[in-house]
């Protein structure tokens, strides 16, 4: 069904345009049509499906859910609903306090943030359409992994020591009241025409809001798709010394985007010969680990808990890399 | 007068929320005082977790994003 989107490409690059398929510009201009057009079409018919069956799950409903949940099972819940909530990043504080003061280990909420940039509907539909569905699955796998694991660090590091004083109280507070069986908050009984009306605005509010992405995205892909040649990671890297991972990790750092942006990125790195443990673990770098995410979780943290977090996040990346490097003959037989 | 506060960290749903807010309220003859707190701990204490919310004189009103006219003349109104 997809092959749609590389004959409208074909048509559009050599036919229309004339040029010639060996060329840099030609195979780069392919490239960025095929990917813009597939990703758009599939966005739209994507995201706007999912936020009809979602339009009744709410913050308040998840929190609740936890809850009620053993606290190991939490970290996988607090991961999961990370990836499967609609959460604009600038909600973050809210919902952490809101988490917090409800009693929730910090571990398990910070599952839930770890996870919520890495994993979501539209990072999930590009690289199943870009990179297939193995890959995508790993990529589910690490993203959750990398959630719980780094939450369970932080509580086994009593991290919530380091909160701002008025969040610890609250912590504190929710702690020492026994819970008892709340009810759950009634989940809003929609109709058909609430649901399609939430779906239009939640597509609407996405698309605006990460189409530049897409396109500064697979504009570097297309880029680096045409005019890297292959096999220049393996030529220039060496192919996957173990200090790769760590400065792949470090490179990701100073770049911010978000998962719409790098993944077409990591398809055309993929492409080039870079490891796929390498390329994942620059990934998450660079959309996990944000400055401006981290400054805002300040007015909740004290520096220590932010620096402590900080770290985790990276070892994890790191160990991910080292892992996926290391698995890749036997996970991606038939990739390179 | 009403005391409008429209509750979120500073992103920019939160200031078209107390926009139009703003708006309407002038349209409508009202007179209010609309006011954008950021502050983490006075949310927490209005229990929201999905910001842009609106709380009037004390009580919270709305939550969750930006509230569409027909919600905004309902609880400024009101």
């Amino acid at each position: 069904m997809l092959e749609v989107f590389t004959w409208l490409a074909d048509w559009l690059t050599y036919g229309l345009a004339g040029m010639d398929p060996e060329s840099k510009l030609g195979t780069s201009l392919h490239f960025f049509i095929e990917d813009t057009t597939k990703i758009f079409a599939l966005l739209v018919v994507m995201i706007y499906v999912i936020a009809l069956m979602r339009a009744s799950l709410n913050l308040e409903r998840v929190r609740h859910y936890i809850q009620q949940k053993h606290r190991l099972t939490g970290y996988g819940l607090g991961a999961g609903f990370g990836a499967i909530t609609p959460f604009c990043s600038c909600s973050s504080i809210p919902l952490f306090l809101g988490f917090t003061s409800a009693g929730i280990p910090l571990g398990i909420t910070m599952a839930f943030l770890f996870t919520s940039p890495i994993i979501n509907e539209v990072a999930v539909i590009m690289l199943w359409s870009l990179l297939g569905w193995e890959f995508t699955l790993v990529y589910i796998i690490i993203g959750m992994g990398v959630g719980i694991g780094g939450g369970m660090v932080l509580d086994v590091l009593k991290g919530e020591r380091w909160l701002k004083d008025f969040a610890a109280k609250a912590y504190r507070q929710a702690a020492e009241t026994p819970q008892g069986d709340s009810p759950a908050p009634e989940a809003p009984s929609l109709t058909l025409k609430e649901r399609h009306a939430f779906a239009r605005d939640e597509l609407k509010e996405i698309v605006e809001r990460i189409w530049k992405w897409v396109i500064i995205g697979v504009g570097l892909g297309a880029a680096l798709h045409g005019f890297v040649p292959d096999g220049w990671f393996a030529d220039n890297l060496g192919s996957g010394q173990w200090w790769n991972v760590p400065a792949a990790v470090f490179a990701g750092l100073p770049l911010y985007s978000n998962a719409t942006g790098v993944i077409p990125v990591m398809e055309s790195l993929i492409l080039k010969g870079l490891p796929v443990g390498t390329t994942l673990a620059f990934c998450m770098s660079t959309v996990a680990a944000s400055f401006p995410e981290f400054i805002m979780l300040k007015q909740v943290m004290q520096w220590r808990l932010l620096a402590t977090i900080f770290v985790i996040l990276l070892v994890n990346f790191m160990i991910v890399g080292w892992l996926i490097n290391l698995l890749s003959p036997w996970l991606f037989s038939g990739f390179h | 007068m009403k005391k409008i506060e429209v509750l979120g960290t500073g992103c920019k749903k939160c200031t078209t929320t107390a926009e139009q807010i703003q708006a309407v309220a002038s349209e409508l003859g009202l007179e209010v005082e609309v006011e954008k707190v950021t502050d983490p701990a006075t949310i927490m204490n209005y229990q929201v977790m999905s910001t842009p919310a609106v709380a009037i004189d004390g009580k919270l009103m709305h939550s969750g994003g930006v509230p569409n006219r027909a919600k905004i003349e309902a609880m400024i109104g009101a």
